[in-house]
């Protein structure tokens, strides 16, 4: 891995103090607020007093080595965990003024609100066209042209609908890798969240594949607030405006992209985006 | 292993061929022996297998005609055939299956999407294998005690529930086993667009485990197509036309056991015959479940 990586939006002036100021203003206000996140799995901590902001319609990046917590950080933002009993999470997420880790919270409207896509794609056993109108039709009930055109919309936001648009009728499993996972990014952004958290969301596919999930993350961050966790240190440069490191549990560092990879401000991390350990 | 040993310095003596090669021979001897075991015991089951399909074919062709399939039971000597004892199967396997499948569907479905790791779930699977390998004698014999002596006497009803008893398990382990084999990831995708839980069973693992699930029950029919112990009890045969389900019932397993222990010849070709339509019907759902099984996604 390289140190000389730059960022979109790293400039010449790799000094210190300059790098940073750059980087924090191009920073939005926060979108979720999360403060004094504890994570359990049965009694093992996981997280350990996480505070950190993700930035709205920007992309944040997680990195850091295997089991440093950023997917059970991911995992907590959509309440993922809620689903296998011995999970838990205490402290705050707060999303448009909720706690989004209260157990009042109703899930179904989060995972609205919060969509993900996940390592591999999951497509469901069903035609391209009732992949994206079932996450739809959980929320909205509309008429067959409405539903027709928000298809239309979604695979277009997802940069797949030129390839698909001649068989909507036909199995969703008969696509490619890289085709299945843009089509389960449509079927994300056709629910119309407000975050989308994204898993590793390349990590099983090719790289002609990962070039265009990468452009269209770019693109969809004018809508969207995204957080993605990714093994890639390029990626990260690549797409992401903040860039958050996790180490054992820890959030190590946070910082804009350019100043990620050029002037680190912890060792760890340091050591971490120039490859001695991960 | 002592880390001061180097390559190339190996400890003990060294090496004989003589005694490498008498190894040798020694390893390919007991290669020899334990291949024609095998090969001998292979060829002594199968020709088992074949002796019986060869009799069962013989004798079965020979007896079948359409009268088999036009006639009821008549008395042994006036041209009977075994059409009340189809008709009575098919509508006791028909039913039982209409009856046990959906309960282990469910009982299954609990088992892997709600009670997966709970001590009542495991509790669950237990006595639902025991089920499984239980003496079907036995599932009669429950059934004659709860459904037959208190009711009256022997009915279709009882024979369904009965063969609804034996395909409960077979369901309940398929739609467990199969619905174990979507990954987690796919409920997780369904649960992460908003889903409620039900939905993401319903349309998405149910879907996805379908033809899995379907070549349970096929199966499951096959093995309830062919039972005798569990409708002895219940269902008890009736050599008279009868598609009333709260009287005895005609089938052919039944058919089979009373005639092929009779002394008239044609009353025992008859058996012969049913129990050529037995396996028939018992190889095409086996070939059935493998072309569902196969012909997946």
């Amino acid at each position: 891995m390289s140190t000389t990586t730059t960022a979109p939006g790293a400039t010449a002036t790799q000094g210190f103090g300059g790098v940073q100021a750059r980087s924090e203003a191009e920073i939005n206000p926060p979108r979720i607020a999360i403060r004094n996140l504890d994570f359990f799995y049965g009694d093992n901590r996981a997280l350990k007093s996480i505070d950190f902001d993700v930035p709205d319609r920007q992309v944040t990046g997680m990195i850091g080595p295997s089991g440093c917590g950023k997917s059970t950080l991911l995992r907590v933002l959509n309440r993922m965990y809620s689903l296998y009993p011995g999970q838990r999470a205490t402290g705050e997420v707060m999303l448009d003024g909720e706690n989004v880790i209260a157990s009042e919270t109703d899930l179904n409207a989060l995972r609205a609100k919060i969509g993900m896509v996940f390592q591999k794609p999951t497509p469901f056993p069903m035609t391209i066209f009732e992949n994206i109108a079932f996450g739809v039709r959980l929320h909205e009930k509309l008429p067959r042209a409405q539903m027709e055109e928000r298809v239309e919309w979604a695979l277009t936001r997802a940069a797949i609908w030129d390839e698909v648009k001649d068989r909507l009728d036909s199995s969703a499993l008969g696509l490619s890798g890289g085709q299945q996972q843009r089509l389960c990014i449509a079927r994300t952004i056709a629910v119309r969240p407000e975050v989308i958290l994204f898993d590793e969301p390349t990590s099983a596919l090719d790289p002609i594949s990962t070039l265009k999930i990468e452009e269209l993350i770019d693109e969809l961050k004018r809508d969207f607030t995204i957080v993605i966790v990714t093994h890639n240190m390029q990626q990260a440069a690549r797409c992401a405006d903040q860039v958050a490191f996790f180490y054992l549990g820890e959030l190590i560092e946070v910082s804009g992209a350019a100043q990620m990879f050029t002037a680190p401000k912890h060792p760890k991390t340091q050591e971490y985006i120039t490859g001695r350990f991960g | 292993m002592s880390l001061s040993l180097t390559a190339g310095m190996v400890p003990g003596p060294r090496k004989d061929p003589a005694v490498a090669a008498a190894l040798g021979r020694r390893r390919k001897r007991a290669d020899r022996i334990i291949r024609s075991l095998c090969v001998a015991a292979t060829l002594v089951a199968l020709g088992f297998l074949a002796s019986i399909l060869f009799t069962l074919t013989i004798r079965g062709f020979e007896a079948m005609s359409p009268r088999v399939f036009t006639h009821i039971t008549a008395a042994p000597g006036s041209e009977g055939g075994l059409l009340n004892a189809i008709v009575g199967s098919i509508i006791q396997a028909a039913l039982g299956t209409a009856i046990g499948t959906p309960v282990g569907m469910l009982v299954g479905t609990y088992l892997a999407e709600y009670a997966r790791g709970s001590k009542f779930g495991n509790l669950v699977r237990f006595v639902s294998d025991i089920l499984l390998s239980a003496p079907s004698i036995l599932i009669g014999l429950f059934v004659y005690q709860i459904l037959v002596l208190p009711f009256g006497g022997f009915s279709g009803w009882a024979g369904v529930a009965a063969l609804a008893i034996i395909v409960i398990p077979v369901v309940v382990r398929t739609t467990e086993d199969m619905l174990n084999l979507i990954p987690n990831t796919l409920r997780e995708a369904v649960i992460g667009l908003g889903a409620p839980k039900w939905k993401m069973i319903v349309l998405i693992c149910w879907r996805s485990a379908m033809s899995g699930i379907i070549t349970g029950i096929l199966l499951a029919v096959a093995r309830v197509a062919g039972e005798t112990a569990p409708l002895l009890f219940t269902s008890l045969g009736n050599n008279a036309w009868s598609i009333d389900l709260t009287k005895p019932m005609a089938s052919l397993p039944i058919a089979i056991y009373s005639f092929a222990g009779s002394p008239f010849e044609d009353w025992i070709a008859l058996a012969w015959a049913g129990a050529l339509l037995i396996t028939l019907g018992v190889l095409g759902l086996n070939v059935l479940a493998r072309a569902v099984l196969s012909g997946r996604k």
